[in-house]
């Protein structure tokens, strides 16, 4: 599904090196959490994989079903089946909800080569989707992500992602600014997602939202690089002794 | 002669000094119109065309602008004049409207819907017959008009247009639209629209400017007379050809508890000026600005406006938004005027740009003149570009970037597009907007 091979990437602007060598194998219907600390690259290793023009890639590839992704932009990306849940999702007033879910997927499903919705199938997916989600019809009618709370602007996320039903979802720090609460609904929204043919990038700083999303494998991320790779327990060996051993390690 | 100093005449104004002796025994009007024409004309010879050391234009210059200036226009035959409307183009072709024609500045009552319009309690007459009928007094314009050069010449050269008036209590069950082509030999116009809404009628008014080639000069007058307690929207469409020179004047006068919303949507012609002039002369009455503006290429576009608050209890909302593209040149100038006694006077005015390339040029300039010490008033002015973070989120959806682009500039038109909140006005000037957006290389 997905393999990262020896990726390097700075900033485009100043060239700070950010990735140092990523290596990293998704296959199919896995979920992968990545953890690490504070500018280690997490969320860098997020927006090139979506794409962002602000980070350059140096060497090395990414490949998706076989098939290296760096020349795509990022609606190809998308379009390919690439879904990034933001850790920030971006207000845009003036553009309705709707109005931009509808475009989304209907682009997405023009660039496949399929038939655009009809309207009332699209709202009869929305309105399904919406309520798993516990998203009201008040919230769609709202321009996109505005006045909405930290954990309603997550859940909108999720929505979209449930919406366009990409193969590869990248979830970048999902669970900053939930409660307890909206945890459990974003991770039951993704856990609803998950299938043998779909496969989970889970970024996070905490452990606590690996209690709700499962991973088959858990990556530390240090300084660039991927310096350890384990099974869920690692995650619990991190919350309980921090990063302090791989901040080391890596240097 | 006075003394002040002013460059030589250039050759647009000596066509224009030489065609109103050519035609001035010729134009419409009683002693009392020629006399306010000979003071107009006086006053154009003092001063010339408006340039850049004219601080009302010093953002467009006219004079520089108009190298030459095309003979005023002669009236066509009604079967002429109805093949230059049809070859224009239609901005409302699905609307139910009431239709009132103009070609090249002269009104065509033929080609209008007269009779259907007195059925719904609005009288239109030529302008000439309305002139003919009161005397100077017809010019009559709010102070704050009164010395601009566009106005000036409008009431020199003024010989065509309509009167109409809407009878008091009025309700019109359809839009009207007066229609303004210009034909596709260049030339001069000078209409002069007046309309006058009785007490508490309510209409919709559509303005559409189309049609003209190279060198077209048109410079159209509308005077909107609010009356009492009347709700009246006037939504005005300049989509002129490329090459013409459009200067479009509106002055809104409202009396008592009036409301009325005046929005001028500009993406035609080389060089456009709207300016609008807004004079409160009753209590408790309400005043709605929009503006967009879409320009590109080499396109150079000014809205101008002066909000007068006379007398106390009066509220104004302006929202201007201006998308500029290319090394087009965008023109903001608001200013807003509260006399003395006009406390409790709410104000409030705001205008952002939107530049779409490196070359893209904007001029904003906002300006509070406040005499009253009991008042709200508020400007802001922004300029900026597409939002880099906005766009990769759209596009990490799916949506390709030139669908994202368009997305994010009708985001920044919304404000002003949804305070129009006339549905029909709003699909025409949406579909508009879509398609100037995809007209983009």
């Amino acid at each position: 599904m997905l393999e990262i091979k020896n990726l390097h990437a700075r900033i485009a602007d100043d060239g700070t090196e950010i990735l140092r060598g990523v290596n990293l194998t998704v296959k199919p219907g896995e979920v992968h959490a990545i953890m690490g600390p504070n500018g280690s690259g997490k969320s860098t290793l997020s927006y090139i994989l979506a794409g962002k023009t602000d980070y350059e890639v140096t060497d090395g590839d990414i490949l998706y079903n076989g098939e290296s992704l760096l020349e795509l932009s990022p609606d190809e990306r998308a379009a390919a089946g690439m879904f990034l849940a933001f850790q920030y999702p971006i207000e845009i007033p003036g553009v309705a909800t709707m109005t931009f879910l509808k475009t989304a997927l209907n682009a997405q499903r023009k660039a496949r080569g399929e038939d655009e919705l009809t309207t009332p199938e699209f709202m009869r997916r929305v309105k399904e989707k919406a309520a798993e989600l516990q998203i009201t019809m008040d919230m769609l009618k709202r321009p996109l992500n505005v006045g909405f709370s930290g954990g309603e602007k997550k859940r909108s996320e999720i929505l979209q992602m449930a919406l366009l039903e990409p193969s590869l979802c990248v979830l970048d720090e999902t669970d900053s600014g939930l409660d307890i609460d909206a945890l459990k609904v974003v991770s039951d929204g993704v856990n609803a997602l998950r299938s043998p043919e779909r496969s989970f990038l889970v970024i996070t700083h905490y452990q606590r939202l690996l209690d709700h999303i499962v991973p088959d494998v858990v990556h530390v991320l240090s300084r660039g690089r991927i310096v350890k790779t384990g099974d869920k327990d690692l995650a619990l060996e991190l919350e309980k002794n921090g990063y302090a051993d791989y901040v080391g390690a890596a240097a | 002669m006075n003394m002040e100093l002013r460059t030589l005449e250039t050759k647009a104004e000596a066509v224009l000094a030489e065609a109103y002796e050519t035609v001035r025994d010729a134009l419409p009007g009683g002693a009392s119109v020629a006399k306010l024409r000979a003071e107009a004309f006086d006053a154009f010879r003092a001063t010339g065309l408006p340039h850049r050391r004219v601080e009302e234009w010093k953002y467009s210059d006219l004079r520089a602008r108009l190298k030459d200036v095309p003979a005023f226009a002669a009236k066509r035959s009604d079967a002429d004049a109805e093949a230059v409307v049809a070859s224009a183009g239609e901005a409302y072709e699905a609307v139910e409207r009431h239709r009132l024609v103009i070609v090249d500045g002269h009104y065509h009552p033929e080609l209008s819907d007269v009779a259907a319009l007195a059925g719904e309690g609005v009288t239109v007459r030529p302008f000439a017959e309305a002139l003919a009928a009161e005397g100077g007094t017809l010019l009559d314009l709010p102070v704050v008009a009164r010395d601009d050069a566009a106005v000036g010449l409008n009431a020199i050269f003024c010989a065509d247009g309509l009167d109409m008036m809407i009878a008091d209590g009025a309700k019109l069950t359809k839009p009207v639209e007066i229609v303004h082509v210009s034909g596709a030999e260049a030339a001069s116009t000078a209409e002069r629209i007046l309309i006058r809404a009785g007490a508490k009628s309510e209409a919709v008014i559509l303005q559409t400017f189309v049609g003209g080639v190279e060198g077209t000069f048109s410079n159209t007058l509308t005077d909107i007379r609010a009356g009492k307690g009347s709700g009246l929207t006037v939504a005005r469409l300049q989509a002129e050809a490329a090459g013409t020179t459009h200067i479009a004047t509106a002055t809104l006068t409202l009396a008592e508890e009036a409301h009325a919303k005046l929005i001028c949507a500009g993406v035609g012609s080389g060089f456009a000026r709207h300016q609008s002039f807004v004079a409160f002369e009753g209590e408790n009455a309400r005043a709605d600005l929009l503006g967009i503006t879409m320009v590109r290429d080499r396109q150079h576009v000014d809205q101008t406006l002066v909000v007068d608050h006379a007398v106390p209890h009066c509220e104004s909302r302006e929202i201007f938004k201006t998308v500029v593209d290319d090394g087009a040149k965008g023109v903001f100038q608001g200013k807003i005027i509260v006399r003395p006694h006009a406390q409790k006077t709410d104000g409030q005015m705001m205008t952002q740009s939107l530049l779409l390339s490196e070359n893209a040029d904007m001029s904003l300039k906002p300006e509070l003149e406040i005499f009253a010490d009991d008042v709200q008033c508020a400007h802001g002015a922004t300029s900026g570009q597409i939002d880099e973070d906005l766009l990769f989120y759209l596009r990490a959806r799916g949506i390709p970037e030139k669908e994202a682009r368009t997305l994010l500039v009708l985001a920044f038109l919304s404000e002003a597009v949804e305070e129009i909140k006339d549905e029909i006005v709003i699909e025409a000037f949406e579909n508009r907007i879509r398609s100037w957006l995809s007209a983009e290389e």
